[in-house]
């Protein structure tokens, strides 16, 4: 029963990891139609700008509110990073989605390569506050506690999203966009400007991703952001490639089936398995868990 | 004018042939190329950087057949190539077969792979299929690295038994036979990519490239078309992948990854999708910087650099990334695409009589991307 639980809490945790980073695209690609390859760079960014701010930043540290300001920090790096590359490099390709996607795979590959540049190519140590190094016992089972601060981060990111598509003008707009760009063109609104926004908010939520997985995996190295982005791919189209939701339903899924098969089974199958689920969703509803928009 | 033109339509016949014969001899000259090879032009070091370009030459060639010429954005191509490697890697070292046995069960593998995966991933189009795609080839990794049974060694990769290779191709002296094993691969590439893009088969690709509805219309199956090139691709990416093997006396577990794969996209884009020679010349081009690019970031001229100019020099992935997206912005359409609009401008006419230009695909295939899935815009009329 304990090792049940644990699994499933984990499974969850990885599965608010694979939310957090496959909410991003998939706004992205519901707006703008582009797969955004660069997101596991901003990921990258979003966690060696928290280690980097641990260190050097005053106010910031590895305990307490210091780490939060560290994530912050990252968080804000992360988003700016974004929001300079949709003004500077995606939007003067405007409804060109191939050049847009070449793009942004000339950004993964060249983003990620200036980090191993800058930092090396070997993993450092992430800071982690004290608290998540400690357990809390849950019907039986010694959970980390850094498991409840990912599913936490991710509930909250998913209801404000939530929230924001719901009640604002700019998310109205944004839903508006994703089933109807050209209409929306035509009713004299400039989309553009969510096409920013939209960036910027994927690419916060792709460095609180980073911040997130370095805590849960004790430790950052450039490439960890490209590995992760692979099944965050996943979780978008079986989600729907545009629904909030079903990002969200699809990350706790693969999270779910990876834990489990990877423990009770053996070891990589639990990443084989969700290859499988993958194929089997295409297969039999070929757009998705939810064709809906969120 | 017009003889003018005969013998420059003459002299572009020509030219693969040229190349050839130049690639084919080129290991008896002794020229010193300052600043772009090392060593003579037929020292071992050189040869072999040479034989790397030229088998990732036809590598991307394979993958513009898919991409440049049938318009499918397949992100697993890495897989074929992997296997091609591995499988003939396994059947030298761990069965003792022979090179020849190896080569038929790798052919085998390199149309069994690419049917299977292919029959799945092209019952969905657009998006979805690239993520299919992507997907699978992301299995082979984690296989790969699981090192299941000790087979494939891992993240260490598997050196090549040598004893059961013929004796040709082991030693730093026989580099020139690999190299030349290398130029016949690059020639049966580019005559069977040539040979099939223009027969029927042919023209049904890039007619699905254009507009895959109107194929339908006209009574074709676009699946089985598909289909066909998926394999015909897969197939040479694997007979690329042996190539590799022999040249390097190994397989990596790098080639297997999505990275891989992205790096024949840069290559394929770089030289002009759609294109036969500029894919070549893109996968020639990329290679050689990637291996350049990394020599020169450990001399002594980049490393004596004040540190803000040395940390980007030191990595080729982040120069080669900054050149792609430049090419993307500034060169639509690649080298070849570059230099079709200079003979265009040097003939005083413009495009628009003989189809497409060459590597111009990627702006044709700009609406094609989002239509597989969710958010596709009607299509024309048909």
């Amino acid at each position: 029963m304990d090792t049940v639980v644990l699994l499933a809490i984990t499974g969850l945790g990885l599965a608010a990891l694979y939310f957090l980073v496959a909410s991003g695209l998939s706004l992205i690609f519901g707006l703008m139609g582009v797969l955004n390859f660069a997101h596991g760079a901003f990921l990258t960014i979003g966690a060696y700008g928290t280690w980097w701010a641990s260190d050097h930043l005053p106010g910031a540290g590895s305990t307490g509110w210091g780490f939060v300001s560290a994530v912050a920090f990252g968080v804000a790096v992360g988003t700016l990073v974004a929001a300079l590359i949709e003004l500077a490099l995606i939007r003067p390709l405007y409804e060109r989605h191939i050049e847009q996607v070449l793009v942004t795979v000339g950004l993964s590959l060249a983003l990620v390569a200036l980090v191993r540049a800058v930092w090396g190519a070997d993993p450092h140590p992430f800071p982690r506050p004290e608290w998540t190094q400690r357990t809390t016992s849950v019907l039986g089972a010694n959970v980390p506690n850094d498991r409840f601060l990912l599913i936490g981060s991710a509930l909250v990111v998913l209801v404000a999203v939530l929230a924001f598509l719901r009640f604002t003008r700019f998310g109205l707009i944004i839903r508006a966009g994703v089933e109807n760009r050209a209409m929306v063109t035509a009713l004299g609104i400039d989309v553009r400007k969510a096409f920013t926004l939209v960036f910027a908010i994927g690419g916060a939520f792709a460095a609180l991703a980073g911040a997130l997985g370095g805590i849960y995996l004790g430790s950052i190295s450039p490439g960890q952001g490209t590995s992760l982005l692979i099944f965050a791919f996943i979780v978008v189209v079986i989600g729907g490639m545009s629904s909030i939701t079903g990002a969200a339903v699809a990350a706790v899924l693969v999270g779910l089936v990876q834990q489990f098969a990877n423990y009770y089974a053996a070891s990589g199958v639990g990443d084989l398995s969700v290859v499988l689920l993958l194929a089997v969703v295409l297969l039999t509803r070929p757009s998705g868990l939810t064709a809906r928009v969120a | 004018m017009r003889t003018g033109g005969l013998n420059g339509t003459a002299l572009r016949r020509l030219l693969p042939l040229v190349v050839f014969v130049v690639l084919a001899v080129l290991p008896y000259s002794t020229l010193q190329l300052p600043g772009l090879f090392d060593g003579v032009l037929n020292s071992p070091g050189t040869l072999q950087l040479l034989a790397l370009c030229l088998i990732f030459g036809g590598v991307a060639l394979s993958y513009d057949l898919l991409f440049g010429f049938t318009g499918l954005l397949s992100f697993g191509h890495a897989l074929y190539f992997a296997a091609g490697t591995y499988v003939a890697n396994l059947a030298l070292t761990e069965l003792g077969w022979g090179l020849a046995p190896a080569l038929a069960l790798t052919t085998v593998v390199g149309i069994v792979l690419p049917l299977l995966v292919g029959g799945v991933a092209l019952r969905v189009s657009g998006i979805a299929f690239s993520m299919v795609t992507l997907a699978t080839a992301q299995v082979g990794s984690i296989i790969v690295l699981q090192d299941p049974g000790g087979l494939t060694g891992g993240e260490e990769g598997l050196a090549l038994d040598r004893d059961q290779v013929p004796d040709a191709f082991v030693g730093v002296l026989n580099t020139v036979n690999v190299y030349w094993l290398a130029v016949a691969y690059l020639v049966l590439v580019y005559a069977v990519v040539s040979w099939v893009t223009g027969s029927r088969a042919g023209r049904v690709w890039q007619a699905i490239r254009e507009n895959e509805r109107r194929v339908e219309v006209l009574g074709l199956q676009p699946y089985g078309f598909k289909l066909l090139v998926f394999v015909l691709a897969g197939l040479l990416a694997a007979l690329g992948g042996v190539v590799h093997l022999l040249l390097l006396g190994g397989s990596t577990p790098r080639t297997t990854t999505a990275d891989f794969t992205l790096g024949l996209l840069v290559m394929v884009v770089l030289g002009g999708a759609g294109s036969r020679w500029g894919a070549v010349l893109g996968g020639v081009l990329y290679t050689y910087l990637d291996s350049r690019l990394t020599d020169l970031a450990n001399s002594p001229a980049v490393q004596d650099l004040p540190a803000w100019l040395r940390i980007p020099l030191s990595e080729p992935l982040f120069l080669l990334g900054t050149l792609f997206i430049l090419v993307v912005f500034f060169v639509p359409g690649g080298i070849a695409g570059l230099v079709c609009r200079l003979r265009e401008r040097r003939a005083g006419r413009r495009s628009g009589d003989g189809g497409p230009t060459p590597g111009r695909v990627v702006e044709q295939l700009r609406d094609q991307v989002g239509a597989g899935m969710g958010g596709g815009q009607p299509r024309d009329g048909v």
